[in-house]
């Protein structure tokens, strides 16, 4: 069992052509800059040792634990789990934790903050208004029969697994914000809610157990909503879950546009425990 | 909500369309052409318009156009045009939903269904085409029918 | 006027786009149906302004391509600056320009339609 994954990871590699560059120790250009405190930015070349394995999180940690503790990083999980350590390196956005230096070419790697977003300092961006628009999508299930409020009776939605496919990969996003920087609209839109939001209000809109699909219509069918996006697909080009988030928002237009039917049925409520 | 234009790529991000694939270089070229045909559109109008000061104000402009310059330029427009049609076909069906794959429980190495060559090679036809009529252009434009 | 939804501006976009493409592929091919330099000749050129099933072909394109030209650049140009002036600007300067090109090219339609040959 162990063998055949292995060998199906191989053959993937392979198709993909993975080139590494073996090296023994890289050249950070690491952009260094204190919005806060007024201060202009600038480059900073720190040399780090690295190994096959190491990624671009380990070399900037060496980094900041032997040669400058003062770098601002952003980092948690080191396992592309929590989507904290987004930054453009050698100008994609890309995970630091999940970005091998070996799969990077040349002998400088090029580390900055992710464009689209605030600057805070160095590599430290401000994601509240990512989270505005993320929020502005109203991600959370809708339904009035849900009985969320009556303990006495325990009910549960009954969905099948094709019910859930059709919006599982969406939940998958982990809100790191790569899209959002890679989209060329988020880059001139301000008011534009981004590939991350869109994709969510796709995600509650197709999932069978919500009941407010024509107001989520309403809500994207604005002048810097839905519209806005042109299938640039660069925000599922850089998405490290397989979110697709393009996918989500041309599927949702396609609702909007009338290309998909939108009589969708909702999903049973079927009472599973009684309580006296 | 605050706008905050703070570290916005801006227009500069559209000088490198090539980073980030197919699709992206096809966005940027997509405006390209529609501004420039655009352009092309009220100069035609304005072209044309000469027609109602009679034959000397028809031959004048005939002169202004009938160039070897105004020729290149004309191949241009036929080659902005056929891309930005076939294209614009592509993102219809795509902006649809339709050629870009069903959703699915991603897997390693979490590639994008919706990238997929099917729409892709649509970029690619459109292109192909481009040149083609571009050449096919030129053949009567400068064959000297 | 009632203001239309960005969804039914977008529906407008696209199908003006498809019905230009046919429209324009008919007017290129008038140009090809003799050799070229003899079709720029001023009786050609007036000759087609007579035909009226070509002058509704003309007034159409230059109505679609006028439409979807002009909607293509006020969504560029909103995308690049968010502020309520310039938004309504934009908004009011595309469609008087579009009201603007489609008045002079009718114009052009009009009065070679009313002129004879030399």
């Amino acid at each position: 069992m162990t063998e055949q994954i292995i060998e199906k990871i191989e053959k993937i590699e392979k198709k993909h052509h993975k080139k590494e560059t073996i090296r023994s120790s890289v050249v950070l250009k690491v952009y260094r800059a204190n919005r806060l405190a007024g201060e202009p930015g600038r480059y900073e070349r720190i040399e780090v040792p690295v190994q096959r394995w190491t990624t671009v999180l380990d070399a900037l940690l060496h980094a900041k634990a032997y040669k400058d503790p003062s770098i601002a990083i952003r980092y948690s999980c080191r396992m592309a789990s929590c989507g904290s350590c987004g930054m453009e390196i050698n100008g994609i956005p890309r995970l630091a934790c999940y970005t091998k230096v070996s799969e990077l070419e040349g002998s400088t790697i090029t580390v900055e903050p992710l464009a689209n977003f605030p600057h805070m300092r160095d590599l430290v961006t401000d994601f509240s208004q990512f989270f505005d628009h993320h929020r502005d999508m109203q991600p959370y299930v809708q339904n009035e029969h849900a009985d969320i409020k009556d303990r006495e009776k325990l009910s549960e939605f009954m969905q099948s697994p094709e019910d859930l496919d059709r919006f599982l990969q969406f939940s998958y996003c982990i809100k790191c914000g790569l899209c959002y920087s890679a989209c060329p609209t988020v880059a001139t839109d301000t008011k534009f809610p981004g590939p991350q939001a869109l994709s969510q209000a796709y995600r509650y809109f197709i999932d069978n157990r919500d009941a407010a699909g024509k107001e989520r219509m309403n809500i994207v069918d604005e002048r810097h909503g839905i519209w806005r996006c042109h299938f640039a697909g660069s925000c599922s080009s850089v998405c490290p879950k397989g979110v697709d988030p393009a996918l989500g928002i041309q599927l949702l237009r396609g609702h909007l546009l009338g290309f998909s039917k939108n009589e969708k049925k909702i999903a049973d409520l079927q009472e599973r425990l009684k309580r006296d | 909500m605050e706008i905050d234009r703070n570290n916005r790529e801006g227009l500069k991000g559209w000088l490198n369309p090539g980073r980030y694939g197919w699709e992206r270089v096809s966005y940027w070229l997509q405006r390209l052409t529609g501004v420039g045909l655009l352009a092309y559109f009220v100069g035609h109008i304005y072209e044309t318009s000469s027609l109602t000061q009679g034959p000397d104000a028809w031959a004048a402009m005939l002169e202004l156009t009938q160039t070897p310059m105004g020729h290149l330029i004309l191949i241009l427009v036929i080659g902005m045009s056929t891309y930005h049609s076939v294209n614009g076909i592509r993102l219809i069906f795509t902006h649809g939903g339709k050629g870009l794959g069903k959703p699915g429980r991603p897997d390693y190495p979490y590639d994008a269904v919706s990238l997929n060559y099917r729409q892709k090679s649509g970029i690619w036809i459109a292109l192909i085409l481009a040149a083609a009529a571009m050449l096919y252009g030129a053949s009567v434009l400068f064959g000297g029918e | 006027m009632t203001m239309l939804r960005e969804s039914q501006i977008m529906k407008i976009h696209y199908i003006t786009g498809i019905a230009a493409l046919l429209v324009v592929a008919v007017h290129i091919m008038m140009r090809l149906i003799m050799p070229y330099s003899m079709s720029l000749g001023y009786e050609n050129v007036i000759a087609n302004y007579h035909n009226i099933p070509y002058v509704v072909l003309l007034e159409s394109i230059l109505v679609l391509i006028a439409i979807h030209g002009f909607n293509g650049l006020r969504i560029i140009l909103l995308e690049l600056r968010q502020s309520k002036a310039w938004e309504d600007g934009v908004t009011i300067l595309t469609i008087a320009a579009m009201m603007g090109v489609i008045a002079y090219g009718t114009r052009t339609i009009i009065v070679a339609n009313g002129l004879g040959f030399e």
